[in-house]
């Protein structure tokens, strides 16, 4: 019971770990520098990718690290400078029409995720004040809106405030970082034409001073996971080594039940019962055992994965028990069953009736 | 000797120059040599000996559960030494009653259960399973105690259950292995006047390994056995 509820909030936590992924749009790109996401590039991009056959839509989209009260981890959570019409790429961020049009509006608006918003106890109309990390100085913004999820797997711990606004400060405080995008988001009309256009926004700006980087949106989330694929597969490794160690307690078990159970399996033989019905009782007590206590683990795992949750904060804004893990779980407990009660059934069908019925358990 | 010469007729259980060893180490240790026996129909016969003397082992080969290593044995005018395993499970089933010195009831059975145990091997219905083994509860005096399980039932109780479940298949041999080699002196008596019973009102022939000097008593015949020998019958 235990190991499978281990096992399915340590699959849960793998999962949420590639949330930002899985909720990734097939027809929005991301387009960014070819040397690095560090660096940036030139805002004037934005109308050449516009002009590119295929191409919607093209947003301007900057990382702005601020310091929310403090740097502890309770406080973080993800700003970005955005076009007005970055809403029109994102459908899953629910917004209402009147505080999206107050956010256009105000150049210091901010439009916050649900999540933070709760967290924080933010409503339309407080002030955010932010600490700039990446572009210094001390910076407030009003919140206009807040967007909610379109459904659970849609992670809403983000700000999105204006680029106009921040380059506007840049270009009185650093002309030379103003003018600049961190990366563009651009909404193609047909997912299957993805690599096609991706291939087209990168020849636009080939040996040109800022070279240029374009792939799906999920491809960019998945290549941040992968900065910390150590982590994901060390936590997938443990969730695997638990049901290995419960796969050898159990096998154990069953081995030393069988062990002890021998003058009852002879006796069974006597009556005229198969070496085969013997093994299958063996078995079947091993899968049933495994499966009752599985069952429970499984039951067990939605209010754990719950707590699990709120204990994390945003860390995982997106901490479900999916299908997949529920197969997993399930698969899992009637593998450890039925292997555990395979060699145990094999001797005890293989013993001699006479030698198991001397036996004492 | 031969067969014929033991018995004009032909017995249930007839043994020719029967010969069994185990292997221990690298040396095949003779437990039974060149016996020959035969049992009628009916008889009710004890089987006795010191430790080590073979009775045991004989009445596992009688009772189809080990195989000799030469000689011939047939029960009912059966070769059961040619049976393969699966055959002799099944022989088993409709033929033999067991009755063993520890009972050897399952402990998450109820009395009912583990008397009902060998008909599940049957074709027989729910309901004539049920009627089977009320039967052979009341048989046995334990009406009263059939949704009990084996630890809340004294030594000789559970021996009256496990004679209801050698019974129940209306076997034509019931073997008994020291079948009151675990009981008080009362209810060694209870379970050896149910075991008359058997052959006398049933018509059961009963093949019993005892040490029990009472026990004998109860039996029609007695055949001693020394060192994997026949002394006498």
């Amino acid at each position: 019971m235990v190991a499978i509820l281990a096992f399915g909030l340590l699959q849960t936590v793998v999962h949420a770990w590639y949330a930002g992924a899985d909720m990734a749009s097939a027809t929005r790109l991301v387009t960014r520098n070819a040397t690095s996401l560090v660096f940036s590039l030139p805002a004037y991009y934005r109308e050449r990718i516009r002009a590119l056959d295929g191409v919607e839509k093209v947003v301007i989209s900057n990382w702005f690290g601020g310091i929310y009260k403090d740097q502890s981890f309770n406080n973080f959570f993800a700003q970005f400078a955005v076009d007005g019409g970055m809403f029109d790429l994102y459908p899953e961020f629910i917004t209402r029409p009147e505080e999206l049009t107050a956010w256009k509006a105000d150049r210091r608006g901010a439009m916050v995720g649900r999540l933070i918003a709760d967290q924080h106890r933010w409503k339309v109309g407080d002030t955010i004040p932010l600490k700039g990390a990446i572009y210094g100085g001390d910076w407030e913004f009003t919140v206009r809106g807040i967007y909610e999820p379109r459904d659970e797997t849609t992670v809403t711990r983000q700000m999105y405030f204006h680029w106009d606004y921040l380059n506007e400060v840049m270009k009185k405080r650093f002309p030379k970082r103003a003018e600049f995008a961190g990366v563009f988001l651009v909404k193609i009309a047909d997912g299957s034409r993805a690599a096609e256009i991706s291939r087209a926004v990168d020849s636009e700006f080939k040996n040109s001073l800022a070279e240029t980087l374009t792939e799906t949106e999920k491809a960019f989330q998945l290549g941040f996971v992968a900065q910390t694929e150590a982590i994901v597969t060390a936590v997938r490794i443990v969730s695997f080594v638990v049901i290995v160690i419960i796969f050898a307690v159990v096998a154990n078990t069953m081995a030393m039940t069988a062990r002890e159970r021998l003058a009852e399996y002879a006796t069974l033989k006597a009556l005229g019962f198969s070496p085969g019905f013997v093994a299958a009782l063996i078995v079947g007590e091993s899968v049933l055992i495994t499966t009752l206590g599985g069952a429970i683990g499984i039951l067990l795992t939605f209010p754990m994965a719950a707590g699990f949750k709120r204990a994390a904060g945003s860390m995982f804004p997106v901490f479900n028990v999916t299908p997949e893990t529920l197969m997993m779980q399930v698969a899992a407990a009637l593998a450890v069953g039925l292997l555990a009660g395979i060699l145990p059934s094999i001797r005890a069908a293989r013993v001699k009736i006479v030698d198991g019925l001397r036996y004492i358990g | 000797m031969t067969l014929s010469q033991v018995t004009g007729s032909m017995p249930l259980v007839a043994i020719s120059h029967l010969s069994k060893g185990y292997r221990r180490g690298g040396q095949v240790v003779p437990v039974l040599r060149d016996i020959t026996l035969a049992i009628p129909e009916g008889d009710f016969i004890a089987l006795m000996g010191p430790s080590g003397s073979g009775k045991s082992t004989l009445l596992n080969l009688i009772a189809g559960i080990d195989k000799p290593d030469s000689g011939e044995l047939r029960v009912g005018g059966e070769d059961i030494t040619r049976l393969s395993e699966a055959e002799l499970a099944d022989w088993r089933a409709s033929n033999v009653g067991f009755i063993f010195q520890f009972y050897n009831l399952m402990p998450v059975l109820d009395a009912f259960e583990n008397v009902e145990l060998p008909l599940l091997l049957t074709r027989l219905s729910k309901r004539d399973r049920r009627e089977r083994v009320e039967t052979a509860l009341a048989l046995v005096g334990l009406s009263d105690r059939m949704d009990h399980h084996p630890n809340e039932l004294s030594g000789g109780q559970q021996q009256r259950v496990a004679i209801a479940r050698a019974l129940i298949t209306d076997p034509t041999l019931i073997v008994a292995d020291e079948p009151t080699g675990d009981l008080d002196r009362k209810s060694a008596e209870e379970i050896l006047g149910l075991l008359r019973r058997l052959n006398s009102e049933m018509g059961k022939t009963i093949v019993m390994v005892t040490h029990d000097g009472h026990a004998v008593e109860s039996a029609k015949h007695v055949t001693h056995l020394e060192k994997g020998e026949l002394l006498s019958t």
